[in-house]
């Protein structure tokens, strides 16, 4: 546990050293977000009907982006090694890892949400039900993101890959997320997915860090 | 050890793979490509015109098997990937890698053929129906496994990542399966092959489906094991065992040459 609690300590005060770069995804979602009514046009009620869909992609794309960051500044300074061969459990480490990160780039994007959905004219009512599943949404990117992008580690630039092979691992949180948005917006039950995706986040709390750790050590190998 | 574990573990070395690859590949073969053939034969000849679609309700004696031939490689794909990272097998791993491309191509002629049945049919080439867009993500994933493994430059290494990614992707696989048992929507339910009631749907429409499936198992087996026989050649180019085989190969096109010059 102390083990655990210095790891935590130093990669929260490794990213607010880099604090500016967590307004980065922040940025990037905002302006995904603005160029839709510059291609849609700025008809209000247009726009209010794609908002929620809008902003999850806002949000899936910007998560994508900085998946890469989760491992790779700790691969090369190779403290990742050393953690490898740290006599505390790997799945702890990695969870640890993703949680701060969560901490710093998802957490700011869910802040800036209201403001996103004020932005697109989102029906007020539904704001309540959109922040619920992206905040499920996001931890459950993030914990799929682990797995995959510790696979994607041993390849030097590892964008576009990263992408191919995370996106269709998203399509079911982003299906499941947008989907209960949507529903509230139609007056039908919304509920049932926000419940799926909860099961999907505790089998994944469980399972995605021990996924992500024999990743690792596959591509650290 | 009993002789089926005894016989894997032969096969899984290489000198041995490549006899067994070299033995199995013509037979195989030739009974696909008569399998295929009267699959083909019922499919465009035998079986008769329906009284709705006409005659493009033929699309699907290759949409069909070929839909089932995308769940198959890639559940193959899985299995050999699992076996490839526990057991450290080399032989699984290339397999594995070897059926990737064979998948993509199976999935994505799934998709072109159904997206020709379904413009005169359903009136559309494309809807966002679970089942059409869960075979789209299967794609992707081949594709992911694919762009992986050519992507790390150690080859074993390269090998095991994909393989793992595979692993991850099999979930997928229920998902495009049961895709018209839990939504229903547009695409149709699977027909059971008539077990449920085969006055709806008699043997004599679904047997050259079936028969063309066997014949596409039997194709992708000879495939997968040519594309792994070479990988493996080429890997171990510089193995004595490589070398003689290429030694006798070489005679028996020597003595060819020669037979012919005399006739």
């Amino acid at each position: 546990m102390r083990e655990l609690r210095a790891l935590l300590a130093r990669d929260i005060g490794l990213m607010w050293q880099k604090r500016s770069d967590a307004a980065q995804p922040m940025l990037f979602a905002l302006m995904v977000c603005v160029m839709f009514p510059l291609a849609m046009g700025s008809e209000p009620a247009r726009l209010a009907q794609s908002a929620s869909a809008v902003i999850w992609v806002a949000h899936l794309l910007a998560g994508m982006l900085v998946l890469d960051n989760l491992y790779r500044s700790d691969f090369e300074d190779g403290s990742l090694e050393q953690l490898l061969l740290a006599p505390v459990p790997l799945p702890m480490v990695i969870a640890s890892k993703v949680a701060v990160h969560w901490l710093t780039t998802a957490l700011p994007l869910l802040v800036l949400t209201p403001l996103l959905a004020q932005l697109l004219f989102l029906p007020m009512n539904l704001l309540p039900v959109l922040m619920l599943s992206l905040l499920i949404g996001s931890l459950l990117m993030s914990l799929i993101g682990a797995v995959v992008a510790a696979l994607t580690l041993g390849i030097r630039r590892s964008g576009l890959l990263l992408a191919l092979m995370a996106l269709p691992m998203y399509v079911p949180v982003l299906v499941f997320g947008a989907g209960s948005v949507w529903s509230a917006g139609q007056g039908l039950p919304w509920l049932g997915a926000i419940y799926l995706m909860c099961a999907g986040l505790v089998f994944l709390i469980v399972l995605a860090p021990w996924a992500a750790a024999s990743a690792l050590r596959l591509a650290l190998s | 050890m009993n002789k089926l574990l005894l016989w894997f573990n032969q096969t899984g070395s290489p000198a041995r793979f490549d006899a067994f690859a070299r033995r199995w590949s013509t037979p195989s073969f030739i009974l696909a490509v008569i399998l295929l053939a009267i699959g083909v034969f019922g499919a465009l000849l035998s079986v008769p015109t329906d009284y709705k679609q006409g005659d493009s309700f033929r699309i699907l004696y290759i949409h069909v098997p070929a839909a089932w031939m995308s769940l198959i490689i890639f559940v193959i794909m899985a299995v050999q990937s699992a076996i490839a990272l526990i057991w450290r097998i080399k032989i699984c791993e290339l397999i594995a890698m070897a059926s990737a491309p064979i998948g993509a191509v199976f999935t994505a002629i799934t998709l072109i053929s159904g997206a020709v049945w379904g413009k005169p049919t359903w009136g559309t080439w494309w809807t966002w129906d679970p089942r059409l867009t869960s075979e789209l993500v299967l794609l992707f994933l081949y594709l992911g496994v694919i762009g992986l493994y050519s992507a790390i430059d150690d080859r074993r290494a390269a090998g095991r990542a994909a393989a793992f990614l595979a692993i991850i992707g099999v979930v997928n696989v229920p998902i495009v399966h049961f895709a018209v048992t839990w939504w229903n929507t547009l695409h149709q339910r699977s027909s059971e092959l008539g077990v449920r009631d085969a006055s709806a749907n008699p043997p004599e429409i679904w047997i050259p489906a079936v028969f063309s499936g066997f014949g596409l198992i039997g194709l992708i087996f000879v495939i997968i094991i040519l594309h792994t026989r070479n990988e493996i050649l080429l890997r171990e180019r510089r193995a004595q065992w490589v070398q003689e085989l290429v030694q006798q190969e070489l005679l028996l096109l020597q003595h060819l040459l020669q037979l012919k010059k005399l006739g």
